[in-house]
């Protein structure tokens, strides 16, 4: 009866503190942000949406490989000789046309880890939040800045180069296989008439001559191609192009 | 306004009979849902509903209203359909019909039978009939679990309720409520307490204790709300029903709390008597004071609402039987007692 | 009409589906229960809703590196918690010197997380048995802790912050202060919690007794942490296998008492958590005193991560319990195989032994008391 008593006792002592305490907050202050109204600054290191600053970007989709769920989707197209397209912020020089930077919000998991790689800092989190979409097509975000017109001009145009090039590449490996044989004939002459001295002499020296004759053609070709593929003065030097592997054709 | 209901033609007198408690438990029970969201959101440093017309989402209510009056009316294909249909329905007369009784104001009773108190609690256990009729009829186990424990519940915490009743009852001498109220005029208790009962009797305050503990079990609050505990149940015996029908069940689960606070004011706080005596007092004062009186009480119930932990069934038995139940008799008998001695 | 299970002569069993879509089974677990009247004859567990093959996709990354934001996403109430047990198994893998200053205050945010998941846990418990505020009181608190996360890591959920010998990003300059006051002002805070819910009669009503948790059963089936702890043995990997730097500290490994009923109940479960929480507090201010203000948060690690040939396991304490890593690595950049220990799916495992012969209201102060992460649960 006792025990009843005290334990009926503690039940409603339990219950007015419990009341107390819910009462303090009923009087007290809320927390509530009234959202449209008000909003929530984020502070500067907030991830909410992923942004591309294209003036920076030199194509080298090292973002694009670092993200674990494949939403970021780059093609690049090596720039041709004629063009410049000058060098970012942070002073890389940029030699590739962005044909397609498409990053994939839904897709996205806001991890952070296409952010570290980039070499210019030029894809990084913003503090945006709101940009829900209605179709989820739209939060497919393009960055390129190039117009489809123009996308397929830097891709002719390219695509020429690299024929051009391939062609440059073919008539300097015939060149090399013509030395080569010419080469060869002379010391096969040469050894004919170190055998037989005397009778061969004629149509060695004949052989000798006509190599002489071909050797400044293919010179002359040489130099035909070298000035065509460098119209412009000032533009980067062929080296240069011929050490970037042209991913975005492939 | 009962003398100018009663000059009145029959069928037109009769129509307002039905209209005043319904307008008023309709509007109490837009403003409480309204009232309820408000003190939890307060409650948990929240605001509550704050966008639908205007000063703090007042209209809340009638938006939801509006919303649930136009939802799909579905039933559940292996349900019993007559029976699914008429619970809600059910549940809410016999709430409204309870009122019929209840002295609103000295000027406005429903019905001056001399068996008011007998009549109300005859008529709410009608309740517990229509929670088990939509809990069985939903043809759903969760829906049955919930229907079962508040048919257990109910009929157990009525006895406690009936016993606590009984002792007013006992010492006012009288079943009618209108006749309880008026013998609870006046200021004259140790010279300036209010006559309410509650101060007229040690053994009343005792009563009104565990009345208050009863009629939370009757009307499924806090920490009693096993029928429809939603973290356990899903919502019990409401589960399968949506739309207006819901809206039902829920309107009548309301009227059924101010019910028992307005018959706790009654019984225990003078009911539509002025606590300053005098001052104050007449027929619309007094509707004032008692819809006050009621609704007091109705918000401590949401207070505590949002407090406690809710109970288990088991437990919930146990204090009824075990405690409210012999200690509510023994009570009784003390305050007749008391009665019988000064 | 009703599904009846047939036992013999007795007709008056129901089997009755809790979940997947159930308000208190903390996500999607789905319980067949088998019930006469109210009372659990059976409960059969059935999980696999929430799973995302987290071990298969770990392999197909071909990077370690990649695999941490996919730890978050484990245990998501507890990301930090679950990105330190990935980490330190990577650099022991690797041999690599973690940076004093990332030590600190990674056991800083750790335990911060740590805290942060008990609220939520604890104020889901407290929601299971029908107590809505406190859940909303605990939220708040938690909320300042998500601030301090989110200026730091820049994300409220899923950090993704802690680098392999690292940190993602620098620290923020008032990192500590922020912490320090978050300190301050959380202390009473636990203390009102105490009134409300702790030591409220109907709460304990509800939760001792019940679910009991006898320390033998605890560790016959592996169970671990504040779980472990309910049950009266005081093991902390903490403590008992320190990692990261915790030797350096002095805290204390609350233990379940029986205060309100038997040892190993579901009050001790939750209050072993409440204690723990306040032991967190105090690491983390031992933790405030001991970080360097100055220092790099990134160490020079090799670019690309390619461990020796072998295989080794790491084990954390988590919120929840032991969170173990295995990994196994062949040389190459891709683990050949990741399978983590998740201590939620332990603890779950235990479920239809200490909650047969209890009532459906039981069933849900048992799931909460044992407090599971779905997410880690089926990975």
């Amino acid at each position: 009866m006792v025990q009843a008593v005290k334990n009926s006792w503690a039940t409603f002592k339990s219950i007015f503190t419990g009341m107390g305490i819910t009462g303090r907050h009923l009087v007290g202050p809320t927390v509530t942000l009234q959202y449209p109204e008000e909003r929530a600054t984020l502070p500067k290191n907030a991830r909410a949406r992923l942004f591309v600053n294209m003036d920076d970007c030199i194509g080298c989709t090292l973002c694009a490989k670092a993200c674990p769920v494949n939403c970021i989707d780059i093609e690049t197209v090596p720039t041709t000789a004629d063009v410049d397209l000058g060098k970012t912020s942070t002073g890389n020089p940029k030699r590739f046309w962005l044909t397609r930077f498409n990053i994939d919000m839904a897709k996205c998991m806001y991890c952070d880890l296409c952010v570290h790689p980039c070499p210019t800092n030029c894809i990084y989190m913003e503090q945006e939040y709101e940009y829900s979409e209605y179709d989820r097509s739209n939060l497919l975000y393009k960055f390129s800045q190039l117009s489809p017109v123009e996308v397929d001009d830097v891709k002719a145009k390219a695509e020429a180069e690299a024929i051009q090039k391939q062609k440059e590449k073919e008539e300097k490996a015939r060149q090399k296989a013509e030395e080569a044989r010419l080469k060869k004939e002379q010391e096969a002459a040469e050894k004919a008439r170190a055998a037989d001295d005397g009778t061969g002499a004629v149509p060695a020296a004949d052989a000798a001559k006509a190599a002489g004759t071909a050797a400044p053609d293919a010179a002359d070709a040489a130099r035909v191609a070298g000035t065509a593929a460098k119209p412009a003065p000032g533009s980067p030097s062929k080296q240069d192009d011929t050490q970037n592997p042209s991913k975005g054709e492939a | 306004m009962n003398e100018t209901l009663s000059s009145m033609p029959f069928l037109p007198a009769l129509l307002l009979h039905a209209a005043i408690p319904l307008t008023i438990i309709l509007v109490y029970a837009l403003v409480a849902i309204w009232a309820e969201r408000k003190v939890a959101g307060f409650i948990q440093d929240r605001l509550g509903p704050m966008r639908v017309g205007g000063w703090h989402g007042w209209a809340q209510s009638i938006a939801d209203l509006l919303k649930l009056i136009q939802k799909e009316d579905i039933i559940p294909a292996d349900a019993s359909r007559f029976w699914f249909k008429f619970a809600p329905f059910m549940m809410f007369a016999a709430s409204y019909a309870a009122f019929a009784v209840i002295p609103f104001s000295s000027g406005y009773i429903g019905s001056m039978v001399n068996i008011g108190v007998f009549y109300l609690l005859a008529v709410t256990s009608v309740l517990t009939l229509s929670v088990i009729m939509g809990g069985w009829a939903s043809n759903n186990k969760w829906s049955l679990l919930g229907a079962m424990r508040s048919a257990a519940q109910m009929v157990s915490y009525e006895v406690p309720t009936i016993a606590t009743v009984l002792t007013v009852v006992l010492v006012a001498g009288s079943l009618n409520l209108m006749e309880i109220t008026e013998l609870q005029s006046g200021n004259d208790t140790l010279g300036f307490l209010p006559n309410w009962l509650i101060f007229q009797n040690p053994f009343l305050i005792t009563a009104f204790i565990m009345f208050f503990i009863s009629i939370l079990a009757e009307s499924h609050r806090v920490p009693f709300d096993l029928p429809e505990s939603e973290s356990e149940l899903v919502a019990g015996y409401q589960t399968e029903y949506s739309g207006m029908r819901w809206a039902m069940f829920m309107l009548a689960e309301y009227a059924d709390m101010l019910l028992l606070s307005l018959l706790g004011a009654t019984l225990f706080f003078g009911g539509w008597n002025s606590p300053f005596g005098d001052f104050l007092a007449g027929p619309f004062w007094g509707f004032f004071w008692f819809m006050l009186k009621g609704l007091v009480l109705v918000f401590v119930m949401m207070w505590i609402r949002w407090t406690l932990p809710r109970y288990r069934v088991d437990q919930l038995m146990a204090i009824c039987w075990n405690i409210l139940i012999p200690l509510s008799f023994v009570n009784l008998v003390l305050a007749a007692l008391w009665e019988m001695i000064f | 009409m009703m599904e009846l299970v047939k036992t013999g002569a007795d007709n008056h069993e129901m089997v009755i589906n809790m979940g997947p879509q159930h308000p208190s089974t903390h996500g999607v677990l789905r319980l067949e229960l088998v019930l006469d009247g109210e009372l659990i004859k059976e409960v059969r567990p059935n999980i696999g809703y929430l799973h995302r093959c987290f071990e298969k996709y770990a392999e197909e990354l071909q990077d370690y590196a990649k695999v941490i934001p996919y730890t978050d996403r484990m245990d998501y109430v507890s990301a930090m918690n679950q990105e330190h047990g990935y980490v330190i198994a990577i650099e022991r893998l690797l041999e690599l010197e973690v940076p004093e200053r990332v030590e600190y205050a990674r056991v800083i945010l750790v335990e911060l997380q740590r805290i942060a998941s008990h609220l939520l846990g604890i104020g889901a418990f407290g929601l299971d048995l029908g107590a809505f505020s406190p859940f909303l009181y605990l939220f708040t608190e938690r909320e300042k802790i998500l601030d301090i996360f989110e200026k730091n890591s820049g994300a409220r959920l899923l950090y993704n912050y802690f680098a392999v010998a690292g940190l993602m990003r620098p620290l923020q300059d008032d990192f500590k202060g922020d912490v320090a006051d978050f300190v301050t002002s959380f202390r009473p805070k636990i203390k009102e919690l105490e009134d409300l819910l702790s030591y409220n009669r109907i709460f304990v009503k509800r939760t001792a007794n019940i679910g009991v948790l006898p320390a033998k059963v605890a560790l016959n089936y592996a169970a671990s942490g504040p779980v472990l702890r309910g049950s009266g043995v005081a093991w902390d990997l903490r403590k008992n296998d320190p990692y990261s730097i915790y030797d350096r500290f002095d805290f204390d490994i609350p233990v379940g008492t029986g205060e309100m009923g038997t040892v190993g109940d579901c009050w001790d479960r939750y209050h072993v958590r409440v204690l723990e929480m306040e032991q967190s507090l105090r690491i983390i201010e031992q933790a405030l005193e001991g970080m360097p203000d100055e220092g790099d948060v990134m160490a020079a690690i090799p670019k690309r991560i390619r461990p020796k040939d072998g295989e080794l396991y790491v084990r954390t304490e988590s919120p929840r319990g032991e969170l173990g890593y295995f990994i196994s690595s062949d040389k190459s950049a891709a683990p050949f195989r990741i399978k983590a220990r998740a201590p939620s799916f332990v603890h779950l495992s235990m479920l239809p032994a200490i909650s047969k012969g209890a009532l459906i209201a039981d069933v849900v102060a048992i799931v909460g008391s044992i407090d599971i992460v779905l997410g880690e649960v089926d990975r």
